[in-house]
């Protein structure tokens, strides 16, 4: 990371640049705007967290603010969403299809992420640039340029002609969370390839020549030296790739089969969508969904940040 | 939820991990011994091998056959030249669909920048700054779904009676009837970005905040000496010192805009005037099974792409050019 981030930086001859332009614009109406943001962007949520929380009849009858001045809440809801058995519950079966398909959805383009992004920055061969230019340039290639083709080189097979390459997958039930692992594997490799190859290029050379002069081979020096070292940057690239399948709608509704087999945001887009007459438990079904990655988001924001800045202030 | 249920899916995950060790492993193993031999050209394949087979199986690939699809009929029978092209081009809904796409991805980018860099000027130095930036970062942590329903719920409409959404109650409350936000033309396209904006004004803020840590003092110092006002200390040296990074961020957000389908899906659906590219190619696709005219318009897309595609390569020659 090439940018400073000191919380407080105040200039030794006077005031910060913050300070000055402040008083231009004078400071209550700057402090006015900086609060008046700092609510719009928190309102909704804590809105839509006290509806979570209030009775189905209430949240049919009132808006949620009126809940301060006759609080009445329950978990009812949160009960309902997760374990009922009737329409619109039961929401646990796909909070479970979440975690299966984020674990792999994590590691694996990770870990082949790492593999090549050391390949790309310290083994020499012929055509490095160029293959890492193309990775590069795939990651800007909209994820809906594959859709179709890719769900049908899983449902029908691949063929050239009349010759078949690779026969269909013909997955059944829980078995197509398969399909989204690598759907997710796929989309997230270049970003996550690029992000490492970032991290890798800068480590010392004088380190990388010593463990070569020692006498270590290629997959010795990635496995002792590379991996130790960029522990945080796996950190931060895993932190990026666990938010993006946790919160996907896209590949998790296009590859993951019937409802059952759906992860919870797609379950919830679609209920969203429709906004049957279920819509009062929406609140409590989007706060199941909404609540581990926002914790993991808090916990982890330090390594959050750490890679959105490698990624974006470099380029 | 049964025990079948659990024991399916976690068993899943096991054979899944297990099987993914076993690979690595065995990849592992060939890496070595082809390390101890010195070809470093095997080397390279070896590292390279299980990210390349799947950009190429799942991205090139895959890419290529849609610009194909986009000649052939809805169901990939018959060459239809640019029928489909001219479909996208000519049918009242898609023309729709392209001018929103169009206002999206100028609107999104320009007001996420402008309002994360007003913002992140406001906070600078003061106190409490990280609680700010915390605030306005938060919405990054959930997902495009999640501030759809949050949303959704500001924007509910009752003809009669007790409001329930917060900006009809804000309207009733200064004693204007309640508007049905959502299904509005063309207002619904500018509250559907709202919720973009949203999530996209945290990111803009923690990078150009960044950004602005960076800028000399020394150089703001010597403006001011000269007697530059704060205004021309803004426009002519704070902006200037951190146009990279002010770059970077609306390329980001136009990119993300570009490809953004969750928030339609989930509000809309695309009626009342408010399908994107993005979502229209799914529903053409996926839900009406017209490949052909989903294709198109996936290509059309990528389309608007190719510009940043030809930017970021040639900004990435640059650097590497600098860096020798």
């Amino acid at each position: 990371m090439s940018v400073k981030t000191e919380p407080e930086a105040v200039s030794t001859i006077g005031e910060s640049r913050g300070e000055r332009i402040r008083r231009l614009l004078s400071s209550r109406l700057a402090s006015a705007f900086a609060v008046g943001i700092a609510l719009i962007w928190t309102i909704p949520t804590a809105g839509l967290f006290i509806s979570s929380l209030r009775p189905e009849d209430d949240i049919r009858a009132t808006g949620w603010w009126t809940f301060f001045g006759d609080p009445s809440f329950t978990l009812e809801t949160y009960n309902y969403v997760l374990y009922s058995t009737s329409q619109g519950g039961g929401l646990i079966r796909n909070l479970i299809n979440t975690v299966v398909i984020t674990i792999p959805g994590v590691i694996i383009p990770v870990t082949f992420a790492a593999l090549a992004a050391y390949a790309l920055s310290w083994i020499q061969f012929k055509g490095r640039n160029l293959l890492y230019i193309g990775i590069f340039t795939l990651q800007v290639v909209p994820l809906q340029m594959a859709l179709i083709p890719l769900l049908s080189f899983f449902s029908k097979g691949l063929a050239i002609g009349p010759l078949t390459l690779m026969p269909a997958w013909q997955l059944t039930g829980v078995q197509t969370i398969v399909q989204v692992w690598i759907a997710h594997s796929i989309f997230g490799l270049p970003l996550a390839i690029y992000l490492l190859h970032n991290f890798m290029r800068e480590l010392p050379t004088d380190v990388m020549e010593a463990a070569r002069i020692d006498g270590a081979s290629h997959s010795q020096i990635f496995r002792k030296v590379v991996l130790p070292l960029v522990t945080p940057a796996l950190a931060s690239i895993g932190i990026f790739q666990f938010l993006w399948v946790w919160n996907d709608f896209l590949v998790g509704r296009t590859f993951g089969g019937g409802e059952a087999t759906r992860p919870l945001t797609a379950v919830l887009g679609d209920m969203a969508g429709t906004w049957g007459f279920g819509w009062t438990r929406l609140p409590a079904a989007a706060f199941v969904a909404i609540i581990v990655p926002l914790l993991v988001f808090l916990l982890l924001q330090r390594y959050f940040v750490r890679g959105l800045l490698a990624g974006s202030v470099k380029g | 939820m049964n025990v079948s249920q659990l024991t399916d899916r976690f068993g899943l995950l096991a054979v899944g991990l297990i099987a993914f060790v076993v690979v690595m492993l065995a990849l592992y193993g060939l890496a070595e011994l082809a390390s101890r031999r010195n070809r470093s050209r095997l080397v390279a394949s070896v590292f390279l091998f299980p990210a390349v087979l799947f950009l190429l199986l799942g991205l090139v690939y895959p890419a290529v056959r849609t610009i194909v699809m986009s000649f052939y009929s809805s169901d990939g029978s018959r060459f239809v030249w640019l029928d489909n092209y001219g479909w996208a081009l000519s049918d009242p809904d898609a023309v729709q669909t392209l001018i929103n796409t169009a206002l999206w991805i100028i609107i999104v980018p320009a007001l996420s920048t402008a309002l994360g860099l007003v913002y992140a000027v406001l906070i600078d130095g003061r106190r409490g700054e990280r609680t700010y930036k915390a605030l306005v970062f938060l919405p990054m942590g959930i997902s495009f779904v999640g501030a759809s329903i949050i949303w959704k719920f500001i924007y509910q409409y009752k003809a009669t009676g007790n409001q329930i959404g917060l900006m009809n109650q804000v309207v009733v409350w200064f004693g204007a009837s309640p508007i049905n936000w959502l299904n509005t033309f063309p207002m619904n396209n500018l509250l559907l970005m709202v919720v973009l904006i949203w999530i996209e004004v945290g990111f803009a803020t923690v990078v150009l905040s960044a950004a602005l840590k960076g800028v000399p003092l020394e150089i703001i110092e010597a403006a001011r000496i000269d007697g530059a006002s704060p205004a021309q200390i803004f426009w002519r040296v704070t902006v200037p010192s951190i146009r990279s990074a002010i770059v970077v961020v609306a390329v980001t957000v136009f990119i993300a805009t570009l490809k953004l389908f969750d928030i339609v899906r989930a509000m809309t659906g695309g009626h009342h005037g408010t399908d994107v590219l993005a979502h229209n190619m799914w529903d053409q696709a996926f839900r009406l099974g017209n490949d052909g005219r989903g294709a198109t318009m996936a290509v059309l897309l990528f389309l608007l792409v190719v510009p940043v595609v030809i930017y970021q390569v040639r900004n990435m020659r640059r650097q590497e050019l600098e860096a020798r």
